[in-house]
Order: structure tokens, then sequence, then C-alpha cells
């Protein structure tokens, strides 16, 4: 890694709230245009590294960088897709999409203009005057994607987007994702939970220990042709063998996990 | 579709019933001085109809009608801007809010009425001192919506705003001001209601002209008529005040759901 540096890099980063340690000593680098997918228990900080690299939240201990500088403030090499629906109710699909290149300073003809294209882009031609209420679940996360890539930043942070949707408009969602993204060339960090999701979808998968005091407990790389149809992807050689092997290592995790929430 | 005309059937019977009962009670001898609805405080229903007439014909009510009106849009323009101003200013200011909370509890909670000398003594009997009495209703309405609004913005949407690189200002206008006014909107109804009642009741207490002025002339003069028959006036203006502010209502929120069941729209 020497000479260029990561896209994103943690090192040494620790989050407390208080007493509480979400995160104790995380260390990782993710290489420009990289899919990292992050993986775990529920409750074990994935959604915190995220806040951190969005500098939403800033560590306790260790410090995060994008392309080589600190993060400090609100990072605005970030694109970030929430896992929770994030539209401004008040405005229409045409205008959230807008709002990126519009607070950025873009004409408002220049990104009404562009965020069409968007809403074409992600398959909601003649939705654009619709109003969040006014969409499906599976709509709201189109016009959620378009209005994180619009402003075809570096680094794209997904929190467990898809989670809410129906197998079949997940699957959709996530080719859409993939081809967007290789347009792009954008480094992304994508948190699930879904092994299977992460592996269809990325080059990597870091996989955490169960919460609180979360670290590190594996790295593996995913090494299927792309592009991917990530349907198909579940199929294809290769794909098994590796889920075995982060899954080995995901199950002492999660009843781990379990037994602590219980106890 | 037979329910609703059942609703209304009903409700109309209701309004004759007691119209009726009303009109011939106030006729009905109970013994030599009395009847079975006494007529010197009861009026009835056709005296008070034929006054409303009277006072249509000489032109006089329609003014003192639009002289409420000014009063109550006045007080409610100048109560929703300064309460939504302070609403946002306190609403982003922790310290602020922490240090001004007490007075601001203290003044709610009195009865704004008590007000009404003072306003006179500064204001004088004209209208002016009635719309400040409209306003220190409607302030504190809209002022608190205003603030729980800017306070109880989703942490989701202000945070994906702050991603997608809105600073303070933009901030202010994209996120905190429209989610301000769905609260202030929501208050939309009370806060056009007390402007009224700022309204009327400052020129009940004392003025020259207005409905409160009328209704407090006429309970002057011990005559019954006059203040039902202003009364009535009262809330045919007052409907027609709702039904406006409804359909304003409905314009401003169409980014919102609409509830499931609209009492209104039966």
């Amino acid at each position: 890694m020497a000479g260029k540096a990561a896209a994103v890099a943690l090192e040494g980063v620790a989050l407390r709230y208080g007493p509480f340690t979400a995160i104790e000593f995380i260390s990782f680098d993710v290489p420009q245009g990289q899919f990292v997918a992050l993986v775990g228990p529920t409750g074990c900080g994935k959604s915190s590294v995220l806040n951190l690299v969005a500098g939403l939240v800033g560590p306790s201990e260790g410090e995060v960088t994008t392309a080589g500088r600190p993060v400090t403030t609100v990072n605005r090499e970030c694109a970030y897709m929430f896992q929770a629906d994030a539209l401004l109710p008040w405005k229409s699909a045409l205008d959230n999409v807008a709002l990126g290149p519009n607070l950025r300073g873009t004409s408002r003809p220049g990104a009404l203009r562009l965020a069409r294209e968007w809403l074409v882009r992600v398959g909601l031609r003649g939705f654009e005057d619709r109003y969040p209420h006014q969409l499906s679940g599976g709509q709201r996360k189109r016009v959620a994607m378009a209005q994180a890539l619009i402003n075809r930043l570096p680094i794209l942070l997904m929190d467990e987007p898809f989670s809410a949707l129906d197998a079949q408009t997940r699957a959709l969602m996530e080719q859409e994702l993939l081809t967007l993204w290789q347009e792009q060339e954008a480094t992304v960090l994508f948190v699930t939970h879904d092994l299977e999701e992460a592996i269809a979808l990325a080059d990597r998968v870091v996989l955490f220990t169960a919460g609180p005091k979360a670290a590190l407990k594996g790295d593996y790389a995913v090494e299927l042709p792309r592009p991917r149809n990530v349907v198909e992807a579940r199929f294809t050689p290769g794909f098994n063998d590796i889920y075995e092997q982060v899954w080995n290592d995901l199950r002492s995790e999660v009843i781990a996990s379990y037994e602590r929430q219980r106890a | 579709m037979r329910r609703r005309y059942l609703i209304l059937a009903i409700q109309l019977v209701i309004l004759v019933g007691v119209v009726l009962i009303w009109e011939l009670g106030s006729r009905q001898p109970t013994d030599e001085e009395h009847f079975l609805v006494d007529p010197f405080i009861w009026s009835r229903p056709s005296r008070i109809f034929a006054r409303v007439l009277e006072w249509l014909q000489d032109g006089i009510i329609l003014n003192n009608v639009f002289i409420t009106l000014y009063e109550a849009l006045m007080s409610f323009v100048l109560g929703t801007a300064a309460g939504i101003a302070a609403g946002f200013i306190l609403g982003r200011s922790d310290f602020w809010a922490r240090v001004l909370n007490p007075y601001i509890q203290v003044v709610n909670a009195l009865p704004r009425l008590v007000f009404t000398p003072i306003f006179f003594l500064i204001f004088g009997l004209d209208a002016n001192s009635k719309i400040a009495l409209g306003f220190s209703l409607v302030f504190f309405i809209v002022f608190f919506n205003a603030f729980q609004g800017v306070r109880e913005v989703d942490r989701n949407v202000f945070n994906n705003a702050r991603m997608l690189g809105a600073g303070e200002r933009q901030m202010a206008w994209h996120v905190l001001l429209p989610s301000a006014l769905s609260w202030i909107l929501t208050s939309l109804h009370t806060s056009v209601g007390f402007a009224m009642v700022g309204a009327v009741v400052g020129e009940y207490l004392g003025s020259s002209r207005g409905l409160g002025h009328i209704i407090a002339q006429s309970e002057g003069n011990l005559d019954a008529t006059g203040v039902w028959a202003g009364l009535a006036v009262l809330s045919v203006v007052v409907v027609m005040v709702e039904l406006l502010v409804t359909q304003l209502e409905r314009r401003l929120v169409r980014w919102k759901p609409q509830p499931a069941g609209d009492l209104l729209a039966a």
C-alpha cells in the first residue's frame, strides 16, 4: 500500500459512548475502487464504521482517513445510503434526487436535468412528481440510490440499504447497484447481515466480532469473476467455498451475540 | 352513501328540532308572566333572524365583520411570523432555549386575556390592541410547534441532507423549515381560532367597532336578540374562515399522506 494512499483507512480506531465501547481498536485499509462488504452479527458496530468514515461521529481513539486526509468533520467525499428512509418527505422524487447537485452548487436547471436522467437510470421515469409517501418501499430505495449516486463521489457508504425489500426487488436493486458502481469506479463500504448478499456483491468480505467491543474477526477475498450477475453468482463454483469459510467464523459470533443478549 | 344521507338527515332533524322548540317554547306561556323558554334571555329565532336581516339591509354589519376579520388576520400573520422566527432560533440554540425556558413557561401559563388592559393602555381602543391580544395568543401556539418541529426533525433525514452537502443555511431552508411547517400546519386551525378569539374578545372588552362590540353593546341594552344575532353572524364567519383554512392546509401539505378517515370530509 506504499506510495498511493488507501481510499479509506482506519488506524487503531475505537469508539466509546461513555462506559460503553462500541468498537475496540479496528484497523483496515480499502484500496480505491474496491467493493467491501462489512458483515457481522447485529449490534457489532458495522454501522458505526460507516458513520466514522462519513464523519458523522468522531473516533474516541485512532484515526480515520480517506484518500490520505484525516476525517474531522462531515466527509464531503462520501455518499451515504441509509438503512431507514431518509428521503425528504416534503420534496418530490425529482427534487430529492436534484438536492445533492443543488446543494453542491449546480444551477437549479442543471440539477433538475441531471436528476431526470438519474430517475430514468434507476427505472423511475414518470415518477418525477411523486412524493415519497406515494412511492412503494422499493421505489423509495431507487430514489435514495439515485440521490446517493448522482453526486459521483469517490466513496459510497451503504447501510443495509436493501434489507427491507422483498427478495425479487432486492435482487434487481443489487444488480442495478453493481452496474452503476462499475460505471463510477467508486469505493464501496456495504454493511449487511446477509452473507449471501455480501459475497454476491463484494470483492472482499470483512467480518466483525459480536459487539460490544467489536473487533475484526476475519477478512476474505471474493474472487468471483466480474461483471457479475447477482443471482447467478450464487451458483458459480467458488461461491460456496467462500460462504462456508466465512460462515464457520460467523456462526460462533452469532451464537456469542445471542448468548450475550440473553444473559 | 346511504349512511351519508342518513347522517345528513339526522343533522337536519336536530337543527330544525332545536329551532322549533326554541321558537314555540318562547311563545308558550306557563303562567301570567312566564314562558317555557324565557324570551328575555333566549330571545326567539324569528326575531333573531329578522334582526340579522335588518343589519344586512342597513349594511353596518358587514363593516363590523370586516373589522373583526382584519384584526384576526393581522394577529394571525404577525403571530405566526414571530412564532416561527422565535421557534427557529431557540430550536437551533439549546443554550438560549434553556435560558429563556422559565420565562416562556410563565407567560404561556398566564391566561393572556389578563394582558388586555395593558394592550388597551399601550395601543388604545382601536384595532391595534385587538391585534396585540390575538398576537399574544397565536404566537405561543406557533412558537411551540415550530420549536418542536425544529427539535424533532428526523435524524436520518437530517444526516442524509448533511451527507448530500447541506451547510447550515441550506439545512434551515431544505430541512428545518419544512419540518417545522408541518408541525405548524397541524396547529393551523387552533391558531386561526385563537386569532378570532383575540379579535372578538378584545372588541367585547372595549372598542367602538367589530362583532364583539355589537355583542357587548346589545348586552348593555339588555337586548338578547342583538346578542344572539351577533353570535349567529359570528358563527357564519367562523365557519367560512374554517373552510378557507382547510383549503389552505390541503394545498400546503400535499406531500403528506392523507389520513384514512377524514372527519371533516363526511
